[in-house]
């Protein structure tokens, strides 16, 4: 048994509504209590920000993809080492880091939960051997599934409960967590090298478009109660002019039934948010985007903001890492289909400020995020490693909460898209709650975690302390010092335990969770004969051997949800 | 007790064959079925060979005695400790469960840590590193690939079942499979009996032995034009999978890299003004180049004898270019020809944990990589190391004798099944279970496809897998050096924390400034 008490603290915890008030946090046996008796450990955090620990829903860190990545980057580890302690292991960065490096400096910022986004599900078991090795967290996966055969076959034939069971049989089986759609459609077609353009192309050999895959897959999700809607990187991602593309697909969840749960949360908006008929003359449409997002609510987002940095980009978006490849300045380029299921592709990156478009998109991310007026909708990552490295959040926040740190950036941009950007004309600087709620609590609400993302009695106690004094200091004006607090948590409490204190690494003894759906449908989809046959031809490995076994996960967390079919 | 094991993995090549019907009897396997000739000679009868190491041993007085597992785990952790800058190496037929605390193995002695890649694929990661690789797992190609081509590699020999598996003789969803073509050509010679095997396993029956009247003789292959998937080969021999294709291409050693510059030049429409290139008429390479850019799914896979010519990883450079180049008219891929079944996950699983593939070193307290410095090849032959540990590996058996020579300079401690040539050297000999017979862990199939391996038997008595041992030794190791992070106080981890070098410090600054940039 062992207790905490944190004192004195200025609370933000907006599930709660609890907004800067001083109090004292209670913690018994890893969960928020009530109170504690007399022998709990006192933090004091008189003058510090507390705030639940920080919630990532997109970030990828684990699995084939990410570790190719890896491989491919020797010149990005060598000028970002991580040492050996008695404590921690030594490591990597610095867009990829190792396993080890990546639970760490989530920790040492005051993160206790992070979703890796794409997974190939016949690689399941490489994630969740990876996601073992990344200590400190609490992590789920999504599996990739939008052009798996049997999802398309059975949309193809109109058989949304067919392919619920099929749905709910494949995130049991990969211990995945959500339905991960991207380019839906687009990656089938790049199995011959091809892609599709508009939401209303046919995929070819399969009879189906991209408007079908996704409404189908969001009826689906609604039939079997995820809690996390379908996650979307939608059509044309990173292309000039898809903002159209992003609006037919939102328009196009309208028509999902809505009850006051998103039906699906589109993915790194920035990189959806493109004007212009080309490279050339490349917009920003944010404007348009975010009026569209102010206007309803059946959706969520992410930010996927851009730094200005050398970074790596990896998506399960093939044709687009080919695409960008083909805009010449890069060296390596990495291709990695999936049979029966997905594709991938590699390219590191580098986003510079004097350029015109890289500068833009820096600014559209920002631009999306202080446009769309509810901050419940619309949250903060850099799609790790896409838009650059996860510890670079500091900055985005410092982006984010004043505008005196958007200016000294954009000063330094280059001019064309200095003139292009919106921000000059946006003034407004996030509050400290409205930051709570883009880094943990909107985050953890739209993935359906009661218990993160909050402080209240009987959630985790997952917490991350600032050192900010709210009362004392103005963070639009004082950013850098602010960006530093968030930079290194004065402390990180996950599951009650203090393992990280003053920015560093204190206790390594909490591998974390890995937390999966098992989805119970009526009748569970049975595997069948006919099943078995199909797997023998779609896959080259055999029915008995593709399931995560139990032997791959750690710490396993299974979340059960009852399905409605 | 007779028993049936079905959906068994195939420990032996990159193949990872996955649909192995084992029966064992008396904890023995004594049938099985859909392995190719390979699996049976080992997974029938080598791993119980006479040669199986059953205790621990070590060497005293020049004899190796056998010793009990708690004295020869003290002495191999002794060993490794008191060594300056020991080196660890092997791996390529270890689980990846062992693999991962070989990691922490060699981070906790700060030493060199290696694997099988350096010695066969090491230039295709770094040709990877320079460029890229466009890539699919094998299902794609069956599924899609009308076009193969085998590039100095022969799987029909090295990787039995490739073929009927995965490319050629496989149903794919849009290609069918090409056997029966093939069986019209074939002639019934000496390799009937391999290909009425395979053939068991394909069409689940022999074929009737044909007339040698009733086989294609001398025709000229129609093949450029025909339908289907094509197969091409280009290798210096002509090899057995040289026969099955429908057109071969015979290369002069070392010339692979002038042949595949030849053909990104006719694949990117230019002329040649030479008759030929690399002992091959540019004619012929025109028919591949079309060939290339008028399938629908093309891949190369390459081999051995694409890495270790002249020319090594820039040929793979050059490959995985044309390659690239080919996306832009059609799709391909391309990909190496794994050997051991699970050196894939030997750099899979040092790269999650370190960042890097191979050629791995720890003496600064971070991982460091440098092929050609930290390769076990290039340590042995300069003397680096005072110490060494070979696990699932046999180099005594393919280094060159200088390496050997000074890897018995200095205390050896060897992990295998059985005593190779290796083990023979060893100071301290360990026992192990064979993975994937004796003991479960996961492997990474060439296309880095996890699968579990499963266990099939009762390992002897007494002898632990290699995650056991390598835990074993590695607490061992933890009490010599006085370090048990769950015991140690604060003090005594800030005290450590001091001892960080300045290395360090001087890194992150580089970071950071990379970050500003
Ligand atoms: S091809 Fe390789 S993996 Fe398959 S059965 Fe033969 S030796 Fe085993
Ligand atoms: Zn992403």
């Amino acid at each position: 048994m062992t207790e905490l008490l944190i004192k004195n603290g200025f609370v933000f915890d907006p599930i709660n509504k609890i907004n800067g008030e001083k109090m004292d946090i209670a913690i018994k046996d890893g969960k928020i209590v009530h109170k504690v008796s007399g022998k709990a450990q006192v933090v004091d955090a008189s003058g510090l920000t507390v705030m639940p620990g920080g919630v990532d829903i997109h970030t990828h860190i684990a699995g084939g993809e990410v570790n190719t990545g890896r491989i491919i980057r020797p010149d990005d580890h060598v000028k970002d080492v991580e040492r050996k302690t008695a404590m921690t292991r030594c490591g990597t960065g610095y867009s990829i880091p190792s396993t080890f490096t990546t639970g760490y400096r989530y920790s040492r910022m005051g993160y206790t939960t992070v979703m890796n986004p794409s997974m190939a599900p016949l690689e399941a078991k490489h994630t969740h051997e990876e996601l073992n090795d990344i200590p400190l967290l609490d992590k789920a996966t999504y599996p990739l599934i939008g052009d798996w055969w049997f999802v398309l076959e059975n949309l193809a034939k109109g058989d949304i409960v067919e392919c619920a069971k099929h749905v709910a049989w494949m995130l049991d089986i990969t211990k995945g967590y959500a339905i991960k759609i991207v380019n839906p459609g687009g990656l089938e077609s790049w199995g011959f090298g091809h892609n599709v353009h508009s939401i209303d192309d046919q995929v070819p050999n399969f009879c189906i478009t991209p408007r079908e895959i996704v409404t189908g897959l969001a009826r689906v999700n609604a039939l079997l109660n995820l809690p996390h809607s379908i996650h979307l990187h939608t059509n044309n991602l990173g292309l000039p002019g898809n903002y159209t593309t992003t609006l037919d697909t939102m328009k196009a969840l309208e028509s999902v039934p809505y009850n006051g749960k998103p039906v699906c949360h589109i993915t790194h908006l920035q990189f959806a948010s493109f004007a212009g008929d080309g490279w050339a003359h490349f917009q920003s449409a944010s404007e348009e985007i975010s009026s569209y997002i102010n206007a309803h609510n059946h959706l969520t987002f992410d930010m996927g903001q851009v730094i200005f940095t050398d970074t790596t980009t990896m998506t399960a978006d093939g044709p687009f890492e080919f695409s960008l490849y083909e805009l010449g300045g890069h060296n390596k380029w990495v291709n990695s289909d999936v049979e029966t299921e997905t594709s991938g592709g590699i390219i590191p990156f580098h986003y510079k400020k004097n350029s015109p478009v890289n500068a833009l998109q820096w600014s559209i991310g920002l631009e999306l995020a202080l446009l769309i007026k509810d901050p419940w909708k619309m949250f903060m990552t850099t799609d790790h490693p896409n838009g650059g490295p996860f510890f670079a959040y500091p900055r985005v926040l410092a982006w984010l909460y004043s505008k005196k740190a958007r200016e000294a950036t954009l000063k330094h941009c280059n001019k064309k898209a200095q003139k292009k950007s919106l921000l000059p004309t946006i003034d407004r600087e996030m509050t400290l709650y409205e930051i709570a709620i883009m880094t943990r609590a909107g985050q953890a609400k739209a993935l359906g975690l009661p218990n993160k993302g909050q402080l209240g009695v009987g959630a985790d106690a997952d917490v991350a302390i600032f050192n900010i004094n709210p009362e004392t200091m103005d963070i639009a004006q004082q950013f850098k010092a602010a960006r530093k607090a968030f930079k290194h948590a004065a402390y990180t409490i996950k599951d009650g335990k203090v393992v990280v204190k003053d920015g560093e690494v204190v206790n390594n003894t909490t591998p974390g969770r890995t937390m999966w759906l098992d989805v119970q449908t009526k009748d569970p989809c049975v595997i069948d004969e006919e099943m078995r046959r199909k797997f023998k031809q779609y896959w080259t490995i055999e029915y008995d051997n593709y399931p995560v076994f139990d032997h791959y996960l750690r710490v396993p967390e299974k979340l059960t949800v009852k399905a409605s079919v | 007790m007779t028993s049936e094991v079905k959906s068994v993995v195939c420990p032996i090549c990159g193949c990872l064959c996955d649909d192995l019907e084992v029966t064992v009897e008396n904890n023995e396997i004594v049938k099985m079925k859909n392995g190719c000739s390979v699996c049976e000679a080992k997974m029938v009868h080598g791993y119980k060979s006479e040669e199986r190491i059953l205790k621990p041993m070590i060497r005293k007085d020049g004899e190796l005695v056998p010793v009990s597992m708690d004295e020869a785990v003290k002495k191999a952790a002794k060993i490794l400790t008191d060594a300056k800058y020991p080196l660890l190496f092997g791996w390529s037929s270890s689980t990846s469960e062992a693999q991962r605390i070989g990691v922490e193995l060699a981070e906790e002695l700060g030493s060199a840590l290696d694997n099988c890649c350096s010695v066969c694929h090491g230039p295709s990661v770094m040709a990877t590193q320079e460029i890229g690789i466009p890539a699919s797992t094998l299902g794609q190609i069956r599924h899609r690939a009308d076009l193969i081509v085998y590039w100095a590699c022969n799987p029909w020999t090295s990787h039995p079942r490739h073929l009927e598996r995965y490319t050629s003789f496989t149903d794919g969803r849009f290609e069918k499979s090409e056997w029966k073509s093939y069986m019209q050509k074939m002639k019934g010679d000496a390799s009937m009996k391999k290909v009425q095997a395979a053939s068991k396993r394909i069409i689940g029956s022999t074929i009737p032995a044909m007339r040698p009247d009733a086989c294609a003789l001398n025709a000229p292959p129609q093949t450029m034009q025909k339908e289907g998937r094509k197969l091409i080969v280009v290798d210096v021999r002509k090899t057995m999978t040289a026969d099955a294709a429908d057109y071969f291409i015979q290369v002069q050693p070392n010339k692979d890299y002038e042949i595949i510059e030849a053909l990104r030049c006719l694949v990117g429409d230019q002329e040649l003004d030479v008759d030929t290139v690399g002992g091959v008429k540019v004619e012929y390479l025109k028919d591949v180049a079309d060939a290339m850019v008028n399938c629908e799914f093309g891949v190369i896979f390459f081999g051995l004898g694409l890495t270790q010519s002249a020319g090594r990883f820039r040929n793979i450079e050059n490959a995985i270019a044309l390659t690239r180049d080919l996306n832009r008219k059609t799709k391909f891929v391309i990909s190496p020809m794994r050997g051991h079944f699970n050196v894939t996950g030997a750099n899979v699983v040092f790269a999650w944990s370190t960042g890097y593939p191979y050629a791995l070193d720890f003496s600064q307290g971070y991982p460091q990589y440098n092929p050609g410095e930290f390769t076990t090849i290039d340590l042995l032959r300069r003397g680096d190391n005072d110490a060494t540990l070979v696990i699932s590996a046999d180099p005594g058996a393919h280094f060159p004798k200088a390496a050997v020579q000074n890897m018995m300079k200095h205390p050896l401690i060897t992990i295998n099944p059985d005593m190779n040539a290796i083990s023979r050297l060893g100071d301290v000999v360990f026992p192990t279970q064979w993975c994937g017979i004796e003991c479960e862990g996961t492997a990474y199939r060439m296309d880095h496809v996890p699968i579990m391996l499963r266990k099939v038997v009762e390992p002897p008595k007494g002898i632990l897998n290699d995650e056991e041992l390598l835990k074993r030794i590695l607490a061992e190791v933890r009490v010599i050096k006085g370090k048990n992070p769950d015991t140690e106080t604060k003090a005594e981890v800030k005290e450590r924390n001091k001892l960080a070098p300045r290395i360090e410090i001087k890194q992150r600054k580089k970071a950071k400034k990379v970050e500003v940039a």
